[in-house]
């Protein structure tokens, strides 16, 4: 054994242990939520296409998806054609956050490109995505009928991620419809008051 | 459309530099001369067919097309122009395409100065640049292609990440790549010896100024970046041996190495085997510094485009371009051997230990950023490793080696004597101990125990290193640029020792909180918050505060730290407050808003700061110009070797060594 192989053999150590990191790596890349196993926080916010404000606390004894989103965001529109898939799915309603958005352009976005929520909040100002922990959109919280945060996604949701993240922390689909997941009806969107569209520029 | 030519531009360099890859080493493996005719061209293909890539993404940016998705992430249209060619290289992928380009426009200045290396040597340095291309063009194009459309497009884009809107941190990247992709060349003249089976002193002599320039960058590229944390982080710190400095700093130690042994392989013939390693080891630290920055394997504030998949693929890479380069070297480097002897207190003595030291240092910096990836993998839990580790297993070996530098640049090649020059030198050893002495006794404490050596050191290295310009000076001598330079980058060394212990001895620093009108003491300084006024930019808003500054009560500094929201990504940016002065930097950073008008303010006054980063460039210089000396541009195999032709493109002329300095 000739001492000029051992670089080489250093070299090859070096491998495994970069190997066993690279591996490990998409555990880490994984922003844990404080609010995991927490109940969400509550909130009261105006509505898209509605004149009533959207309380949270309506979701209660329900599973749900809570979708921060914005038609600034550019993940979003990549998200957008699997949170349509997943409301025709109709395993859980969605409710979407809408962060630091103006109405006008959510309601554009959602006409054009279609609308997979039961709901939208309107989060002008951006205080309720801090209660939440929102760190950048799109970002997805699954929540349990307790009121419970079960999963965080960052980033666009992909049908992947929705196999293998969310399908399978939810409860087995009731194959008989004894107990059907009450998806509430959507607003139609084109009815939005025009208050709702002429407030739009008052989001900053 | 043009995004669309860009993309298929790469693909065709990808195609070319394959094609250098394999002439430039079949060629001569199979002893068909009439191959390496292609190499040539497919270098100079290669480089129009990168540029052409990267000019259309450029142009994607200026012109704000939101179509792109890297462009929608990135920019946005009410980012200045500036920023959005900068942006260019603010995320993963246009890095990487950066990377790429900054590799075949030195591939270019090699084949163009490559007339001077016999045909055959030149062919399988092109070939080794090849591999090195194509891996990277096959990474961008196969893992990270900048040139995805997005359908629909974005009406505006995300805008590039506020942390990076800054003119020192546009510099950054272009520079510190330049540097890294500068060792490739070392590398693969370190390949081409090892495949050609010999290697000679003109080979370290065509090595030697691509090493140093390369050197140069990376080390103004660390400074940019070092100078960038200190005021816009708004820490007010200037290094953290955070794990990416280090994937920075680990390939410039090295490279200090290698640049001196390459010295001593080209004078004396000796070290071979020696040099080649640190040759490998240069180009593999900054390979692994990419694969540690891009694969996500050690999270830090760097790692914005961290992705497992990339991680196996520069892995990959890694384990083919360095396990391949090693395996060649534990072939070929027993066949090198050297004849000469030397003395003990001979320059080659001086710079062995030189090497050793360095060594030691890149293993200790090596060990502490790769600990808490090892302790990980073998699933021994998180260990955080910072700079109660580093700083002093890192002082350890770098006082000896300034001590040595001191000495060593007098001493002579072959026999130990440093003759004449003994007295030269107690003087100024005499000196740096008479500054120590000095500023300890002006400061008024914060003297620690490392204040006078440091200061005694690094005054010693700085005078010792300018004896031999001035004796020359004085005795009417000619100065060769080797000369210049290597005065130069030394005093360069100790001006930066003497302010990094000056910087740590001496700092004032506090955090208060201060409401419009209140004062604070820091040090000897006070601090007045004089008030708060609203601030409007092209694409951010925010405060900027006025804070007067008082040296025995009498105003010194006016100071206006900013805090800017930029408005495309809501985030909140530090822009402190700092006033550089001849001796010192005064500096104010606003931190929080407390509420009822009053703030977090950090306050620091940090003396010779500046001048750590006016060192680093100075050592730059120095090795730019040693670079530039006329010996290595000197005809070897052809007469006709000194018409270099000039690039048509300005990019190149950043690359070549002959015209730098």
């Amino acid at each position: 054994m000739n001492r000029f192989l051992l670089p080489l053999g250093a070299f090859v150590l070096l491998v495994v242990v970069l190997a066993i990191g690279v591996s490990r790596a998409p555990e880490k890349s994984v922003i844990p939520s404080a609010l995991l196993n927490r109940p969400a926080p509550q909130f009261l916010l105006p509505q898209l296409g509605s004149a009533t404000d959207f309380d949270s606390r309506r979701m209660q004894g329900q599973w749900y998806l809570l979708n921060v989103w914005g038609t600034w965001c550019v993940g979003c529109r990549t998200e957008h054609d699997m949170l349509l898939e997943i409301q025709q799915q109709g395993r859980l309603p969605i409710v979407g956050l809408n962060w630091k958005d103006e109405d006008g352009a959510a309601v554009q976005w959602l006409q054009e490109l279609g609308n997979p929520y039961a709901y939208v909040a309107l989060d002008r100002e951006g205080r309720v995505a801090i209660d939440w922990g929102v760190y950048g959109a799109p970002e997805s919280f699954l929540i349990d009928p307790a009121g419970v945060v079960v999963y965080k996604h960052v980033g666009p949701i992909t049908a992947e991620v929705w196999q293998r993240e969310f399908l399978t922390r939810l409860p087995p689909p009731a194959g008989d419809g004894s107990t059907p997941l009450a998806v509430p009806q959507l607003p139609p969107v084109g009815a939005v008051p025009p208050a709702a569209v002429a407030g739009a520029g008052a989001a900053s | 459309m043009l995004p669309e030519i860009g993309h298929f531009a790469l693909i065709l360099a990808l195609l070319l530099a394959a094609a250098q890859a394999f002439f430039g080493l079949a060629g001569p493996a199979l002893g068909r001369d009439r191959w390496l005719a292609v190499v040539g061209p497919a270098v100079t293909g290669q480089f129009v067919m990168v540029s052409a890539a990267i000019g259309t993404l450029l142009v994607a940016f200026v012109q704000n097309d939101f179509s792109v998705a890297y462009v929608a992430q990135n920019s946005n249209s009410a980012l200045p122009v500036f920023y959005r060619v900068a942006a260019l290289w603010g995320a993963h992928e246009g890095s990487l395409l950066l990377w790429g380009w900054i590799l075949v426009a030195w591939t270019l200045a090699v084949a163009l100065r490559s007339r001077q290396l016999p045909a055959r040597f030149a062919a399988r340095v092109l070939g080794v640049l090849g591999i090195v291309s194509v891996g990277f063009h096959l990474f961008t194009l196969a893992t990270s292609n900048p040139f995805a459309r997005l359908f629909p497009a974005a009406p505006d884009g995300r805008d590039l990440n506020p942390l990076l809107q800054d003119p020192a941190l546009a510099a950054h990247p272009p520079m510190l790549y330049a540097g890294y992709v500068g060792f490739s060349v070392a590398f693969a003249f370190a390949c081409a010896a090892m495949l050609e089976g010999r290697l000679d002193q003109a080979w370290a002599r065509w090595t030697r100024p691509w090493t140093t320039v390369a050197w140069a960058f990376l080390t103004i590229g660390i400074g940019l970046g070092s100078w960038w944390a200190y005021y816009e982080l708004g820490w007010g710190g200037y290094w953290f041996w955070d794990p990416v400095e280090n994937a920075s700093f680990m390939p410039w130690l090295i490279g200090t190495a290698l640049i001196h042994s390459l010295a001593v392989t080209e004078k004396r013939g000796l070290f071979k085997s020696w040099t080649l390693l640190l040759a490998i080891l240069a180009f593999s630290l900054s390979l692994l510094g990419t694969f540690l920055v891009r694969s996500g394997v050690l999270v830090s504030v760097h790692s914005f485009a961290a992705d497992p998949a990339r991680g196996i693929f520069i892995l990959s890479f890694l384990v083919v371009m360095i396990g391949g380069a090693l395996a060649l070297y534990a072939w070929r480097a027993p066949q090198l051997k050297s004849r000469a002897g030397f003395e003990l207190t001979s320059r080659e003595s001086f710079l062995l230990f030189n090497n050793i030291l360095l060594v030691v240092a890149t293993a200790t910096v090596f060990a502490g950023t790769m600990a808490p990836l090892i302790s990980d993998a073998l699933g021994l839990g998180t260990l955080s490793v910072g700079a109660q580790y580093f700083d002093p297993t890192f002082l350890l070996p770098m006082l000896p080696l300034l001590a040595l530098a001191a000495v060593g640049l007098h001493a002579s090649w072959k026999k130990g004597r440093l003759g004449e020059r003994r007295g030269a030198l107690l003087v100024t050893l005499v000196c740096g101990l008479l500054l120590a002495v000095a500023v300890i006794v002006g400061a008024s404490g914060g003297t620690a125990v490392l204040t006078p050596v440091g200061l005694a050191l690094g005054g010693w290295l700085l005078l010792s290193a300018l004896i031999d310009p001035v004796d020359r000076l004085r005795r009417r001598l000619s100065l060769t640029p080797a000369i210049v330079g290597m005065a130069l980058s030394h005093a360069a060394l100790g001006l930066f020792v003497i302010s990094l212990t000056t910087v740590e001895s001496y700092t004032a620093e506090r955090d208060v909180a201060l409401g419009v009108g209140e004062s604070a003491t820091v040090g000897q300084y006070e601090y007045r918050f004089l008030g708060l006024q609203p601030l409007e930019g092209p694409n951010y808003d925010g405060v900027r505060g006025e804070i007067a500054v008082f040296e025995d009560g009498r105003q010194v500094s006016l100071l206006h730290p900013e805090k800017r929201r930029y408005w495309v990504q809501q985030s909140v940016m530090t822009e402190a407050g700092i006033d550089m002065q001849f001796s010192r930097d005064i500096f104010a950073a606003l931190g929080e808003d407390l509420g009822s008008g009053r703030w977090s303010v950090r306050a620091q006054v940090r003396p010779m700061i500046n001048y750590l980063w006016l060192s680093a460039l100075l050592m730059a210089f120095g090795g730019l110009i040693a670079a530039a000396d006329r010996r290595y541009r000197r005809p070897v195999a052809t007469p006709q070797a000194q018409q270099v032709p000039v690039a048509a493109d300005q990019g190149v002329g950043q690359a070549l060594p002959g015209r730098a300095g």
